[in-house]
């Protein structure tokens, strides 16, 4: 009863029941209550049949738009196959099986509650748990009582479909890494929380007190639990160190697995054999922070899956035909030879023959141009075009993996590899150094010492490589990233991992795609020129433009706005011409120049594409259609522009260069018809002039060009669309804040760099006494959790507070739907 | 003084049931969704389940 008062506001625009939108297309009205579409009212009956409309009770208008729902009976099928079941249940005996799904649409209590209430609806589903923050539902049923596709089709008669991908059945699923680093964090704790209790006496000199069997008790406890942390905690550490080692360069992890190493021996030497006390503790503690370290670096981000391949684009399932009959086959089964049918909309999943007589491909996502492209009989259709129309016959000649699409993907120039040392992070190039000046300098004293006191000389030795271990500089970067990334990922900008931001700040070219990118490809700009309209010719004009899904017709169809169409009759679509229909005594066409055979005209092609409008041999108008750009992009591009190389590619003509040139300003360069490799050839251009080039981009004709800069970012108005290959993901919506993320990543470097600065000034001072083997275990202890801490805290505050200046910090958490 | 020995004895033996039962909590799965559960508390449960089926224990 909630939504009452709700509904009287918005008197105008009764809103639906379920999803909460306004029902302005059609009514229904079901027990008083209003729905937007029979998508909404259908789940609302599902529901109110089993009792479940508490559903409606715990959040006002719960559900999810069903409007654009595809509605087709057989398109599950494939769940069917034995293969797909296999590849989907995370565990399954003769009595139950085990399923976890990701529902994108799960965003509310309600949704939780309804899911996990499932049993009501399907008796056989015995238990099933969402996990809101994934996303994901865990369903367990019984396999006699109903069976996958049931539940699939259940769950998406309800409005929660789960998103079933392709590359979830080509590959094992289930990391359980994160769940290690935690168990290594834990020991590595309790071994360092233990050990200081051990070691506290001595820091007070209170071991005489107690007497000398506990020193050595103490001591022998401290070895019990430093095994552990050095065997089971530092794991990680070692073996990243061992890699780097073998492909000789230094990372980051060199240097600490040293500290480690040298720490532990160094200190089982001094308990055995000298009988003193080691440094046990210290190490217990380095290991702690810089696990914690690593952990906050990982939960900053690890729920975005980066690395989706084109399979993650395909429809998992089509439809084949066998003698005249329809048979869903999951796609991995599609042989050449095969005759399939794709409908509006659909991918087509490899390339293949038309059997039919057209079709129009909108090859949007290959090559970036928005107009679909006729194709006739005979033709060769490739694999990624998305038919608009009706659903056509095609004949498959190449399995979906030798495609065009998924040769491109594959292509030997687009993978990009790995990092080489002028791409080495600013850490990893310090840290090389550091390590080769800290042994420098621990032999130099070692020799020194040596002539006269060969104790001394083996202390300074060691402790000048404990003392210097580089825990503060090591923890100085993941930190001031791992905070960078956390702040971007505020703003709506996700990064793969906390290398890219120092290459970010290295960046001096953009280059930007163009259709997707900066253009919202929902937002098409329309214009009007000619006769003017009376209210019966726009009438007609919608009633014609509602009959094709051409992008052209919608944008149309969207500037006419709300008003009411004619009945039309004789409606004709010429594919890739126009339309033509007849409306009592008038004809009236709509489409290219050539089409209707009227003179195009000197200013053809300034300003984006053309649409005529003849009524009766009329020459009456022409609609222009140009892409509009993404707010906040005319004062973006040229500002950067300012300090940056900014180019400009875009698979479409240059129509519209006149039209960009004007809003973004003369300095960019722009470059037309670009094919994805063309696009990653001038790339390579840019590089080879030495150029670090961040390319932004959105669809798979970008993928190549993504990898092949220095740093790739993927522009995407919804999160859980495909993205390619790229080391960050941008939210569509926030791109205008690029200059600022440009900007905050070289804040960043400057903190690490100060915070470099802070630890060397330790360091130098610790190396100063460790090599006049004046270095007491107390001297050790304090500085060096001392110095960690103070890092810590000096890269939190400094990022935080330099986010806070640039207004980064304050805005609220996105959300992806 | 020697009551130490026993004290540390305890000390530890303690501090290694809390990590144990760590563990144990983490490998159950109990820190796998942190958010969820304090939604799912606030459910009214109207209807008496008949439903109230064991959910079958986890085989792994």
């Amino acid at each position: 009863m909630e939504e009452m008062p709700v509904r009287i506001e918005k008197s105008k625009i009764v809103s639906c029941f379920h999803c909460g939108e306004g029902c302005e297309d059609e009514l229904l009205v079901r027990d008083e209550k209003n729905f937007c579409c029979t998508g909404c009212l259908t789940v609302y009956e599902v529901l109110n049949e089993n009792n479940l409309c508490d559903y409606y009770d715990i959040e006002v208008t719960p559900g999810t738009n069903l409007k654009e729902q595809e509605i087709r009976d057989n398109r599950f099928d494939y769940l069917d196959d034995e293969d797909v079941i296999n590849k989907l249940i995370d565990f399954r005996d003769e009595e139950q099986t085990h399923v976890t799904f990701t529902i994108p649409m799960i965003h509310c209590a309600s949704c939780i509650w309804l899911l996990e209430n499932l049993y009501k609806l399907d008796p056989g589903v015995t238990f099933s748990r969402v996990d809101f923050i994934k996303k994901k539902v865990q369903i367990k049923f019984s396999s006699k009582e109903t069976s996958l596709k049931s539940i699939v089709k259940l769950l998406s008669r309800i409005g929660y479909e789960p998103r079933i991908n392709l590359s979830d059945l080509g590959e094992e699923r289930g990391l359980k890494s994160d769940k290690k680093l935690i168990y290594q964090l834990a020991v590595a704790g309790f071994c360092f929380g233990n050990m200081m209790f051990f070691s506290l006496p001595e820091y007070f000199s209170e071991t005489e007190l107690l007497g000398n069997g506990f020193n050595h008790l103490f001591n022998y406890l401290n070895i019990l639990l430093a095994l552990p942390v050095v065997f089971y905690s530092a794991t990680d550490y070692f073996r990243s160190a061992w890699l780097a080692v073998r492909n000789r360069s230094v990372n980051m992890d060199v240097p600490i697995a040293l500290g480690i190493i040298s720490l532990f021996t160094y200190s089982l030497f001094e308990i055995f054999v000298t009988g003193q006390e080691g440094y046990l503790d210290t190490l217990g503690g380095l290991l702690f922070f810089l696990l914690v370290g690593k952990y906050y670096q990982q939960k900053t981000f690890d729920t975005l899956s980066f690395d989706r391949d084109y399979k993650a684009y395909f429809p998992i399932a089509i439809t084949k035909m066998v003698k005249d009959r329809e048979v869903v086959i999951p796609l991995t089964k599609l042989d050449v030879g095969d005759i399939v049918k794709v409908r509006n909309e659909e991918l087509v999943p490899a390339d293949s023959l038309l059997l039919d007589a057209k079709a129009s491909i909108d090859y949007s996502f290959v090559t970036g141009e928005a107009i679909p492209v006729p194709v006739k009989k005979g033709e060769l259709i490739y694999a990624g075009g998305r038919q608009k129309g009706g659903a056509i016959k095609l004949a498959v000649q190449k399995s979906p993996s030798q495609g065009y699409l998924t040769d491109l993907w594959n292509h030997d120039a687009f993978s990009k590899e790995e990092q080489k040392d002028s791409l080495a992070s600013l850490a990893n190039q310090i840290s090389g150094k550091f390590t080769f000046t800290v042994l420098f300098i621990a032999f130099g004293a070692l020799i020194y010492w040596g002539f006269s006191d060969v104790s001394i000389g083996v202390k300074a030795f060691t402790s000048v490589l404990i003392i210097t271990c580089p825990c503060a500089l090591a923890m100085s970067t993941p930190f001031t990233l791992g905070n960078v990334m956390r702040i971007f990922g505020k703003g709506g900008f996700y990064l793969k991992n906390t290398q890219v931001i120092e290459k970010l700040a290295g960046i001096d070219s953009l280059v930007f795609d163009k259709t997707g990118t900066l253009t919202a490809p929902s937002k098409a700009k329309v214009s009007y020129q000619g006769e003017n309209l009376s209210e019966v010719s726009k009438r007609m004009i919608k009633a014609l433009v509602n009959y094709s899904v051409h992008p052209l017709s919608n944008s149309i169809n969207q500037w006419l706005g709300n008003i009411d169409p004619v009945l039309l009759h004789e409606v004709e679509e010429i594919p890739g011409k126009g339309l033509q229909a007849k409306y009592k005594s008038k004809t009236i066409s709509l489409g290219s120049a050539l089409f209707l055979g009227v003179g195009p005209t000197d200013n053809a092609g300034n300003m984006g594409n053309e649409v005529h409008l003849v009524i009766d041999g009329m020459y009456w108008g022409v609609f222009r259609i140009a892409s509009s750009i993404r707010e906040g992009i005319e004062k973006m591009v040229p500002d950067l522009a300012n300090s940056y190389e900014v180019h400009l590619l875009s698979g479409d003509h240059n129509h519209e260069e006149q039209y960009l040139k004007k809003a973004l300003g003369e300095n960019v360069s722009m470059h037309f018809q670009q094919s994805p490799k063309s696009k990653l050839a001038h790339i390579r251009n840019m590089q080879e002039d030495r150029k670090r080039v961040l390319m932004v981009g959105d669809g798979l004709n970008d993928a190549g060009a993504l990898k092949a800069s220095e740093v790739g970012i993927a522009v995407t108005d919804n999160i859980s669309h495909f993205s390619p290959a790229s080391d960050g993901i941008l939210d569509g919506g926030k791109l205008n804040h690029l200059p600022d993320y440009l900007d905050f990543a070289k804040t960043g470097r400057k903190i690490i760099k100060a915070s470099f600065g802070l630890s060397f000034t330790y360091n130098a001072v610790g190396i100063f006494f460790a090599v006049q083997g004046l270095v007491s275990p107390v001297l050790c202890a304090i500085l060096m959790p001392a110095s960690s801490i103070s890092v810590v805290l000096f890269t939190t505050i400094a990022t935080n507070f330099q986010a806070y200046r640039k207004g980064l910090n304050d805005k609220e958490m996105i959300l992806w739907k | 003084m020697e009551v130490i020995f026993v004290l540390i004895g305890i000390s530890l033996v303690m501090a290694g049931g809390f990590l144990w039962l760590f563990f144990k909590a983490m490998k159950g799965g109990q820190f796998d969704d942190q958010h969820t559960p304090a939604i799912r508390i606030l459910f009214d449960q109207k209807t008496k389940s008949k439903a109230n089926k064991k959910p079958p224990k986890k085989k792994k």
